[in-house]
C-alpha cells in the first residue's frame, strides 16, 4: 500500500534486561531475522517478543501505547539516543527504513535519578506528575466560567502557548541531558500557562513551586547543552528554559 | 431511590418539555451537604476525558476519590490521541447553530437509535465545556482577531468543531488532567496509576468496590467504597487493529457485565473511512487520520481507464471523486458510516488503489492550490508528518492512501438519565456507556460527551445517588471482597498454568480477522452465523494452549494482554449475536439484507426502534430492550444527499 517498497531485514539487536527495581541489568543480544524495512521500531520489537515467548524465555518489557507518538509512553534509548536516529519523532514512530539490513542496534531504557527503572526498558516517571502536581495549572473549579470568546487572545501568544503545550511529557529531554535536567519539560509547562492570560495570575507562585519539585526529585542542573532540544519528539523550544530562568529569578526576588 | 438493580431499564429520565428537562432534573435531585461529602468515598476508574474530569470534578466537590488507570500517568489515556476537534452550539461563526441543531444532528446522525433526554443534555452543556476549558488554559486555535476559531466536520452543515491543530484531545486531557493534579495536591484524589482493575466487588447488588492488579509488582488487592464510576473508554481493540492505543480493552466493562451490568448495542461498531491502510502481517495497529481533513480533501479513485496509474498524472476527467458525486449536498462532508461503505464498495467493486488494491485516495491538490502550501500546512501539519513518518510518502505532493478502520465502539454498558448501570451504585461515563451516539457517532462528539459525563453530569447525578441511598458501611474485609481477590488470582493462576503453544497475540490476530471478516462493515445473517461458530472455538483454544509466560509478581505485558483477550473473546460473540438480532441496517450497523436499492442503510423502526441490552447469566445472555421514544424529533430515513 503506502509500502510497496517493503525490503527484508535482518538486525542484531544488543536490549537491555533487567529484572527489577534495584536489580543488576545487562545488555543481552538477539538477532532478530525476517524483518520488514516497512515495521516500525516497536512492531519489530513485537516480533522478537513472540518469538521469545515461542521458545519459552520471557519477552522483553517496554512501555507504549498510542503508538502514534501523542501519548509520551514509548520511551527508549536506540544507539545513544533518546527515540532514536530520526528528527522530532517518538519511539513509536520510528521506522525499520531507517536503518540498514545487518546493522546492530544497541536498545536502552531512558535513564535519570529521577526516572528510577522498572523492569528493561520500564522506567518510573511518576516525578513528572508529581511537578505538575505542585501547581502546573489554572486554579479554577469546574462551572461557572465565563463565556469563551468574552477573553480574546492575540493569535501568536496563543500560538506561542499552544507551541509550548504540545509537549508529551515522555522525558526524552531527561534521557538526553547529561545532567538528567528536566528544565525543558518544566519551562514548557510553564510557557504554556505565562503565554495566556488566564494562567498569569499564578505565574509567579507555579515557577517557584514547580522549579523546588523539579530538583526535590532529584532532576539535575541545566548546563545550556540543548541536548533536550535535539531530542525532543515535539520539537519543544530550548527559549522556554530562559524564560523559565527569568521568571524564577524575578519570583524569587517578589518572594524576599 | 430504590436500590434494587434497574433490570427494566427505566430510563429515569424527567417527562415532559425536553428543553427543560436537563434543568428540572438538577432541582429535583438530592444533594449532599458540602461538609458531608468528605464522608463519602467514590472509586473512578479511567483518567481519560470522561475519568479525568469526573475525578477532578468530584474531588472539587469534596468527595474522598481514589482514581484508577492502567498507564504509567493519568496524561496517557487514551483519549490524548484524539485529533480532529470538539463540537459545541456556540453559533461563534454566525452560521445558524443552535443547542437545538446540534441535538438534532446528533440525534440524526445516530440513525434515531439514542435517547432524546440524554442528546439533548450533551447539546446543552457543549457550551459550558468550551468555557471550562479555556478558562483551564487549554489553547484552543484563534483567529487574528484573538477569538476561537471553528470548522465543521462531517454530518453537519454548520462549523461548530473546536479544535487545538491536529491535537485537540491531547490539549483537552492535559486540561483535565491538570485539574486533577491540581486535587491530588489538594489531598482529594489519590492516584493509582498502572494499577487494572479486574473485578468489580458487589454487595447485596449494590456496587461497592473494585479488585485491581498492580500492574508494577502483580499484586492483588481490593478497594472499598460508596460508589465505583467507570470510565474505562471502548473496546474497538476487539478487532486487533484499530485506530485506539495499544492498552485500551474493555476489560473492566465486561466483568461488571459480568457481575451484572447489562451491555447495551455491543454490535454498534464504528469503521472511521480515513486511517492508513494496513501494510502487512506484523500489523499491531491502525492510525487515523483526523475526519478533519475532509474539510480540505477531496476522496477520490481513478477511473476504469486509469487505474494503476501513478496518481499525479491522473487528470480530473479520469477521477471518480464519488461521495461529492453521491452526495451532492455533503459531499466529502458525509458521516463516518457513509464514506466508510463507500470506500469499501470501491474496493469490492476492484476499483481501489495501491498495491494491495484495498485505498482509495484522499487528495489536497485542490486545498493546496486554493489556500496554499502554507495554510494547509498550518491547518493539518501534524498530520501531514505522521503520514509521511508512517508511510514514507508525501502528502504535499502526492495523495494520502486511506482506507476505514475499527475506530469507535457506539455500544457499552447500558446507563439511566443519570449514568447509572443496571448495577446500583456502577455509573458508567465516556465511551465505556451506550448512551448518546445511537448507531453512530459524529466527528468530534466523543470528546464532548466524555466532557459533559464528567464535567457536567455525574457530579450532581452521583450527588442524587449518595444522598438518596442508605449504604450500610463495609470495608475490603466484607467477604465479597475476599471472594473478589481469590477470583482474580485464580483466574491468572489458569492463565499461567495453560504453558500452550501460541502466544496471546496470536489468538487476538485470529480473532481480529474472524470479526473484521463476519462483524465488520456489512455483516449478514451468514457472516455473523459463522462469527457465532467459530468465536466460542478460538476461545475454547484459548483456554487450552496460550502460552503465558514468566513471572506473576512482576511487570508482564503479556498476562496484561492474555486477561484482556480472554474477555474479548466473550464480547465478540455477543456482538455478532447482537448484530444477527438486529435485523435491520442503521448507521455503523449494516446488515446485508436491509439496504435500499442505492445501497443505503434501511432502518426498520416498527421493530428496532429500541436499545438491545444484554443480562449475562448462567444460560449465557438474555436479551432486554429500551423502547426509544421521539416526542421532538420526527423519525425520517437519513439523507445527505
Ligand atoms: C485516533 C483517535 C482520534 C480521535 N479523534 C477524536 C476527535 O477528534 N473528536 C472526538 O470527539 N473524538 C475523537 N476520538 C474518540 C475519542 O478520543 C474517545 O472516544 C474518547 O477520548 C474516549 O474517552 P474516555 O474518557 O471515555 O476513555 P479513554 O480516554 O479511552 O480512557 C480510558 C481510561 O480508562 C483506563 N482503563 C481502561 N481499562 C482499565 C482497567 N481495567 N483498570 C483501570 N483503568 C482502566 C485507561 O487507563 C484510561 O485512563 C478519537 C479516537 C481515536 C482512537
Ligand atoms: S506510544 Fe504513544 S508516543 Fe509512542
Amino acid at each position: 500500500m503506502g509500502n510497496d517498497n517493503s525490503t527484508e531485514m535482518t538486525i542484531h539487536l544488543k536490549i537491555w534486561k533487567q529484572d527489577g527495581p534495584g536489580k543488576k541489568g545487562e545488555f543481552i543480544s538477539h538477532e532478530a531475522k525476517g524483518l520488514s524495512s516497512e515495521m516500525s521500531f516497536l512492531e519489530m520489537l513485537d516480533v522478537v517478543n513472540e518469538d521469545l515467548v515461542r521458545l519459552n524465555q520471557r519477552p522483553i518489557e517496554f512501555d507504549h501505547d498510542c503508538r502514534e507518538g501523542i501519548c509520551g509512553t514509548c520511551s527508549m534509548v536506540i544507539n545513544g539516543e533518546a527515540h532514536g536516529p530520526d528528527k522530532e519523532i517518538t519511539t513509536c514512530q520510528l521506522h525499520m527504513r531507517k536503518f540498514k539490513d545487518g546493522d546492530t542496534i544497541t536498545v536502552e531504557p531512558f535513564r535519570a535519578k529521577a526516572f528510577p527503572i522498572i523492569r528493561d526498558l520500564v522506567v518510573d516517571r511518576s516525578s513528572f506528575d508529581r511537578v505538575i502536581e505542585s501547581g502546573g495549572y489554572v486554579s479554577v473549579n469546574t462551572g461557572g466560567a465565563q463565556d469563551a470568546n468574552s477573553l480574546p487572545i492575540n493569535k501568536p501568544d496563543s500560538d506561542l502557548a499552544f507551541e509550548a503545550a504540545t509537549c508529551i511529557g515522555c522525558g526524552a529531554c531527561v534521557a538526553s541531558c547529561k545532567n538528567a535536567s528536566a528544565s525543558l519539560f518544566v519551562s514548557a509547562k510553564l510557557a504554556h500557562l505565562s503565554f495566556l492570560p488566564q494562567g498569569k495570575i499564578e505565574q509567579d507562585a507555579r515557577t517557584l513551586a514547580m522549579v523546588r519539585q523539579m530538583d526535590t526529585e532529584g532532576f539535575g542542573a541545566c548546563t545550556n547543552t540543548e541536548a533536550c532540544e535535539a531530542a525532543c519528539p515535539k520539537g519543544i523550544s530550548v527559549e522556554n528554559i530562559s524564560r523559565m530562568n527569568r521568571q524564577f529569578l524575578k519570583a524569587s526576588i517578589k518572594e524576599r | 431511590m430504590s436500590i434494587k438493580p434497574n433490570t427494566e431499564l427505566k430510563s429515569n429520565a424527567p417527562s415532559g418539555d425536553l428543553q427543560t428537562k436537563w434543568q428540572r432534573h438538577r432541582f429535583e435531585m438530592k444533594r449532599v451537604n458540602p461538609a458531608n461529602k468528605r464522608k463519602f468515598n467514590v472509586i473512578v476508574v479511567g483518567t481519560g476525558l470522561a475519568g479525568g474530569a469526573a475525578a477532578a470534578t468530584l474531588g472539587e466537590l469534596g468527595y474522598n476519590v481514589k482514581s484508577f488507570c492502567v498507564q504509567d500517568s493519568a496524561r496517557r489515556a487514551h483519549s490524548i490521541a484524539a485529533q480532529g476537534g470538539i463540537n459545541a452550539a456556540k453559533n461563534y461563526p454566525n452560521d445558524g447553530d443552535s443547542v437545538y441543531n446540534l441535538f438534532y444532528d446528533t440525534i440524526k446522525g445516530g440513525d434515531y437509535r439514542s435517547r432524546e433526554s440524554n442528546v439533548h443534555r450533551l447539546a446543552e452543556v457543549s457550551n459550558n465545556i468550551i468555557d471550562q476549558c479555556v478558562a483551564q488554559g487549554v489553547p484552543f486555535a484563534r483567529e487574528y482577531g484573538g477569538l476561537l476559531d471553528n470548522r465543521s466536520f462531517g454530518g453537519a452543515q454548520v462549523s461548530r468543531t473546536f479544535y487545538a491543530r491536529g491535537q485537540t484531545g491531547q490539549q483537552l486531557l492535559l486540561g483535565a488532567y491538570s485539574a486533577l493534579m491540581r486535587q491530588v495536591n489538594k489531598g482529594t484524589v489519590k492516584m493509582y496509576t498502572r494499577y487494572e482493575m479486574l473485578d468489580l466487588v458487589t454487595v447485596d447488588g449494590v456496587a461497592r468496590g473494585i479488585t485491581t492488579r498492580n500492574l508494577v509488582n502483580g499484586e492483588v488487592e481490593s478497594f472499598a467504597a460508596d460508589a465505583v464510576v467507570l470510565a474505562t473508554g471502548g473496546y474497538g481493540n476487539l478487532f486487533f487493529l484499530s485506530t485506539n492505543a495499544m492498552g485500551s480493552n474493555a476489560t473492566a466493562a465486561w466483568r461488571c457485565h459480568k457481575k451484572g451490568a447489562f451491555f447495551a448495542n455491543p454490535c454498534y461498531t464504528q469503521i472511521h473511512p480515513t486511517c492508513i491502510p494496513v501494510s502487512g502481517d506484523y500489523q499491531s495497529k491502525l492510525t487515523l487520520m483526523s475526519e478533519s481533513l475532509r474539510n480540505d480533501g477531496r476522496v477520490w479513485v481513478p477511473k476504469e481507464s486509469s487505474k494503476g496509474k501513478n496518481p499525479v498524472d491522473i487528470p480530473e476527467s479520469e477521477r471518480d471523486y464519488y461521495l461529492e458525486r453521491i452526495y451532492p449536498s455533503f459531499g466529502n462532508l458525509v458521516p463516518r458510516d457513509v464514506a466508510s461503505r463507500q470506500a469499501k464498495f470501491r474496493v469490492d467493486e476492484n476499483n481501489g488503489v495501491g498495491a494491495t488494491g484495498v485505498a482509495v485516495y484522499l487528495d489536497f491538490k485542490e486545498a493546496i492550490g486554493r489556500l496554499g502550501k502554507d495554510a494547509v500546512s498550518a491547518k493539518y501539519g501534524n498530520l501531514f508528518q505522521m503520514y509521511e513518518k508512517i508511510s514514507g510518502e508525501n502528502p504535499y505532493e502526492t495523495p494520502m492512501k486511506i482506507f476505514p478502520a475499527v475506530h469507535y465502539t457506539m455500544g457499552g454498558l447500558w446507563v439511566d438519565y443519570n449514568l447509572q448501570s443496571t448495577i446500583p451504585g456502577l455509573h458508567v461515563l465516556g465511551e465505556a456507556n451506550f448512551s448518546d451516539h445511537g448507531a453512530n457517532r459524529l466527528g468530534a462528539s466523543a470528546l464532548m460527551q466524555g466532557l459533559a459525563d464528567g464535567y457536567f453530569v455525574i457530579p450532581y447525578t452521583l450527588g442524587h445517588y449518595l444522598g438518596s441511598t442508605a449504604l450500610a458501611p463495609v470495608d475490603e474485609n466484607h467477604d465479597a471482597f475476599k471472594a473478589s481477590v481469590m477470583a482474580v488470582k485464580a483466574q491468572e493462576e489458569k492463565l499461567f498454568n495453560i504453558k500452550g503453544e501460541k502466544t496471546v497475540d496470536d489468538f487476538h490476530r485470529q480473532l481480529g480477522k474472524i470479526m473484521w471478516e463476519n462483524v465488520g462493515m456489512s455483516r449478514s445473517k451468514e457472516t455473523l452465523t459463522k462469527a457465532i461458530e467459530e468465536i466460542p472455538k478460538l476461545k475454547e483454544e484459548f483456554w487450552q494452549n496460550v502460552r503465558v509466560p514468566d513471572d506473576r509478581n512482576v511487570k508482564n505485558a503479556e498476562i496484561e494482554k492474555a486477561g484482556r483477550v480472554a474477555d474479548f473473546l466473550e464480547l465478540g460473540e455477543l456482538m455478532a449475536r447482537d448484530a444477527l438480532e438486529r435485523e435491520e441496517s442503521c448507521g455503523g450497523h449494516f446488515r446485508e439484507e436491509h439496504q435500499t436499492p442505492e445501497n443505503e442503510a434501511k432502518r426498520d423502526d416498527e421493530n428496532f426502534c429500541h436499545v438491545g441490552a444484554w443480562e449475562h447469566n448462567s444460560a449465557g445472555w438474555t436479551r432486554h430492550q429500551e423502547e426509544l421514544e421521539f416526542e421532538n424529533v420526527k423519525l425520517v430515513t437519513r439523507s445527505y444527499k
